[in-house]
């Protein structure tokens, strides 16, 4: 009662002052954040015998494979490499050989397949050196430093697994001033960045040192939520530690659900929105994931392409949950086994969150680069989230903590109904898909489902659209091209009806004129015979 | 293997525990409504409450439809909130066709639950009022009142409900008074001025606060009805918006009027105390299926509420408007809705993509 007060007097200030507040729009608090694994350490998952490596595992073009069955490949080293501009190549994760190139699950709600590059390990974990260490990063030209962040493959690895180096450019236009490091990690279970904070901030710190580098900006900030005491206390002392404090703060932010969200961390520490249609670049800011600014330490620094990352093993079905340091390409089947789960009885899988996660069909599927956690949940906890749906009572709950201004339960009737266009109107397109409106609808409607339904049909009319244009394209211009054969044909064969005609003519004229010249020579020769003829038909008279 | 989408956690909240929060949350208004009319009071509670439930499950019966819906407390709530409109006076056989009028019409007709376009409580309480203008505007003295009129025992009572006032010997003038708005507006149509209208009634602004004043069974007390609906505002159960800008409105304009003329428009305070505008600022036009859905949506239905309440209580026919503005502004619910929505994150305010 007391804290509902305070929430609803805390509710009122956001509403009665008209000048922005810190914070973001809408959101939710966890009253239960399950984050049994903070303050745990980071243990090494060890090696397992077989390594998956999809070939596709950031947003973009997939990657194209540059290795062959039976290659012995070193850790580090280029499998496939990358295709197109947003792309980054995929690397072994350690020394093996390379068993078979096939198709196989990846983790994706789909449970689609994608080409991957299985590797049996040798057990040597032999390291490919070819990358040499950059420490004294801020004298290397800042072009070669952010293809050195390509090469590595580096992606965003809270999970959106955007290429990072697309986000590292310095554009005149567009003059990035603050870098935020993102260290929220709002989702309930997930804990891996705020141990990755405890444990390597020295790391973190350093990473972000070369983006401010790259990027030219002159102020760092490292966002965390007020739940992880004690990382904001271990990376206030190694700032001091390192003598950074003069342009690199650590802000702490009061634990509220979506502020890991880029566009709502944005907006909560700078109080400005990135435009609709714009980047963060737009209004001068870059962000990253601690994980990803960890990672481009060890590229630049220590010339380690990115094999591994911290994968938090947790759920109510866990036995003994765990942060754990994971190989990409480890098979979740060995990675559940190293917290004590055997069989997946009774158990539902989610990759991820369980705010944003994908609930996976089975467990013969590889780490990849956007894996933060994986939690085996209780199938009851899980299916008691996924009640049956009741109509929705317009209590307007989903549309309060919208971080994105919209009004969930109009937008789900209209993609439930099929008016995609109407829906679109509701801007259908901005929903971030976080799951703060299905969380807290009493009517226990899964309002995201149904933007990505809607978001699936809208994107497959937009298809077909795209390929009646096409198709009506084509049809025209065959049109015009059989009109213009038939035109010229019509053309070709006026010509020659008028070339004929014209002959005709002539010739007839000719005729005609010989025609002439015969009737005159006729006539003349006619008179003559005439005159013959009289002496010559005189004859016979004469003669009978 | 069923696809489920993400997210797999839900914050616990249930169609249930917003509506029993709805009803606890008018508890103390009835506590305080059998205080005043005693076995009056209970008998149109219980039959309000009891016909509702059955009408909803009869219905969704005979349509064939689950029965589970009952037990939402959605139609629980319709009858609480309908006896709570009316007078202690009413009869048994009006309270009965009022809460089959809101369910059958008010409700399910439109596809029961989230559907109906209208508060059905108010609907049907619009419908008793126009049908039975006599009865619904005739106010039973209470309890502490009219301690001589020995009527408030249990049979006593149980008799007036079913039999009327001359089975329990009792005249109309006997028991009854006026309601302070329905004297005021009497009054005012006599050329008295409202200081001396107020006078004549013994209008005590503290007893109007506290419900010592006759009225419909919920309205009087509004210390019990804000403290229910302080109590869902800080649970968010119901936001500020339509409450807090629905009175402020009526407020502000009883203020402006009675600043040009105290003569001849009644005080603010007056105005947000009588009636039933408490009742139907913190439980009628939050009703979240009949109001709109953004917040500024919100602030502009309390608005509207505020002034055709006003408007209506102030020149119409009737000395309440409070309902009437309610179920006006429910029409405007799809309006406001569609052109007043919440800016969305990286536009400018009007501006769509």
């Amino acid at each position: 009662m007391g804290l509902a007060m305070f929430d609803l007097w805390h509710k009122i200030k956001q509403n009665l002052f008209l000048k922005p507040q810190p914070g973001f729009t809408g959101g939710i608090v966890h009253h239960h954040q399950f984050k049994v694994t903070a303050g745990l350490p980071i243990v090494a998952c060890p090696l397992p015998d077989v390594l998956m490596h999809p070939i596709k595992q950031h947003i973009g073009e997939p990657c194209e494979p540059i290795v062959q069955v039976g290659d012995r490949v070193l850790r580090g080293q280029v499998l496939a490499k990358a295709q197109g501009y947003l792309s980054v190549p995929v690397h072994a994760s350690t020394s093996g050989v390379v068993a078979r190139i096939e198709e196989h699950t990846i983790p994706h709600p789909s449970g689609l397949g994608l080409t991957t590059i299985f590797i049996h390990s040798d057990g040597l974990d032999e390291a490919d050196e070819s990358l040499y260490p950059m420490p004294n990063y801020r004298s290397i030209d800042v072009v070669e430093l952010r293809e050195r962040i390509r090469h590595a493959g580096i992606v965003g690895l809270g999970g959106a697994v955007f290429p990072t180096f697309v986000k590292l450019v310095q554009d005149q236009k567009h003059r990035v001033d603050t870098v935020i490091l993102n260290g929220i990690e709002c989702e309930p279970w997930l804990t891996c960045d705020h141990q990755l904070m405890n444990e390597k901030s020295h790391e973190v710190i350093t990473g972000l040192d070369i983006i401010l580098y790259l990027v030219g900006a002159e102020k760092g900030i490292i966002a965390i939520e007020d739940n992880k005491p004690d990382a904001i206390k271990i990376m206030q002392t190694t700032l001091l530690d390192m003598g950074m404090d003069k342009y690199i703060e650590v802000q702490v932010l009061p634990t509220r659900y979506p502020q890991g969200g880029e566009k709502q961390l944005i907006q909560a520490i700078t109080g400005k929105e990135v435009p609709a249609g714009g980047l963060p670049m737009h209004i001068g800011v870059v962000s990253l994931n601690v994980g990803t600014s960890k990672a481009i330490y060890d590229a630049v620094c220590l010339g380690e392409p990115l094999t591994e990352r911290i994968v938090t093993v947790s759920g109510d079905a866990a036995p003994s949950p765990v942060n754990m340091s994971v190989r990409l390409g480890t098979s979740m089947h060995f990675l559940l086994a190293q917290v004590g789960i055997q069989s997946l009885d009774g158990i539902k899988l989610i990759h991820g969150g369980p705010m944003m996660g994908e609930l996976l069909g089975h467990d013969d599927i590889p780490v990849v680069k956007g894996t933060n956690g994986i939690l085996a949940m209780r199938e009851t906890t899980v299916l008691s989230a996924h009640h049956a749906e009741s109509p929705c009572i317009r209590c307007g709950d989903c549309g309060e903590v919208c971080p994105a201004g919209l009004m969930p339960n109009l937008l789900a009737a209209h993609c439930k109904e099929h008016q995609f266009e109407r829906a679109e109107d509701y801007n259908l397109f901005d929903c971030i898909e976080c799951g703060a409106c299905s969380y807290v609808c009493p009517s226990h409607i899964p309002l995201v489902h149904y933007f990505r339904y809607g978001k699936g049909q809208v994107a497959q009319i937009q298809r077909e659209k795209a390929f009646a244009e096409a198709s009506r394209l084509r049809s025209e211009k065959r049109e015009a091209r059989l009109a213009k054969e038939r035109a010229e044909k019509e053309e070709k064969r006026r010509i020659a009806k008028a070339k004929k005609e014209a002959r005709a003519k002539a010739l007839a004229e000719k005729q005609a004129a010989e025609a002439e010249a015969m009737n005159m020579q006729a006539k003349s020769a006619s008179e003559t015979e005439n005159t013959d003829n009289t002496t010559q038909k005189r004859k016979p008279e004469e003669t009978a | 293997m069923i696809f489920l989408s993400s997210p797999h956690q839900h914050g616990g909240n249930t169609i249930q525990l917003t509506m029993l929060s709805v009803i606890i949350a008018l508890i103390p208004a009835a506590m305080v409504s059998v205080y005043l009319y005693g076995w009056l009071a209970f008998f149109l509670l219980t039959t309000c409450i009891g016909v509702s439930l059955l009408t909803e499950y009869w219905l969704l019966r005979w349509m064939g439809k689950s029965t589970q819906p009952v037990w939402d407390g959605s139609a629980g709530l319709t009858g609480l909130l309908l006896a709570l409109t009316l007078p202690a006076a009413v009869p048994w056989w009006m309270a009965v066709f009022a809460a089959v009028f809101a369910i059958t019409l008010g409700k399910q007709l439109y596809g029961g639950l989230g559907y109906n376009p209208f508060n059905p409580a108010l609907a049907a309480r619009i419908v008793l009022l126009i049908s039975f203008p006599l009865h619904m505007t005739t106010w039973i003295v209470p309890m502490h009142m009219g301690a001589t009129l020995n009527m408030y025992d249990f049979v006593t009572s149980l008799q007036f409900f079913f039999l009327g006032p001359d089975a329990v010997k009792q005249t109309w003038d006997a028991m009854t008074m006026a309601s302070p708005l329905g004297y005021l507006k009497t009054e005012l149509g006599q050329g008295t001025t409202v200081s001396q209208a107020l006078l004549d009634y013994h209008y005590s602004t503290l007893h109007a606060f506290i419900g010592r004043e006759s009225g419909s069974l919920g309205e009087s007390s509004a210390l019990a009805l804000l403290m229910g609906g302080i109590w869902l505002m800080a649970r968010h159960t119901i936001s500020w918006h339509i409450p807090i800008s629905y009175i402020a409105t009526v407020a502000v304009f009883a203020w402006v009027f009675n600043m040009i003329n105290p003569d001849v428009y009644a005080p603010p305070l007056f105005h947000v105390l009588a009636g039933g505008l408490i009742l139907c600022a913190f439980f009628m036009a939050t009703d979240p299926v009949s109001s709109p859905s953004s917040s500024v949506g919100k602030v502009v239905f309390g608005i509207g509420c505020g002034v055709l309440t006003w408007v209506i209580r102030t020149f119409g026919a009737y000395p309440e408007g409070a309902m009437f503005a309610v179920v006006l502004m429910n029409m405007a619910t799809p309006l406001i809705d569609y052109y007043i929505r919440p800016r969305v994150y990286g536009y400018k305010r009007g501006k769509k993509a």
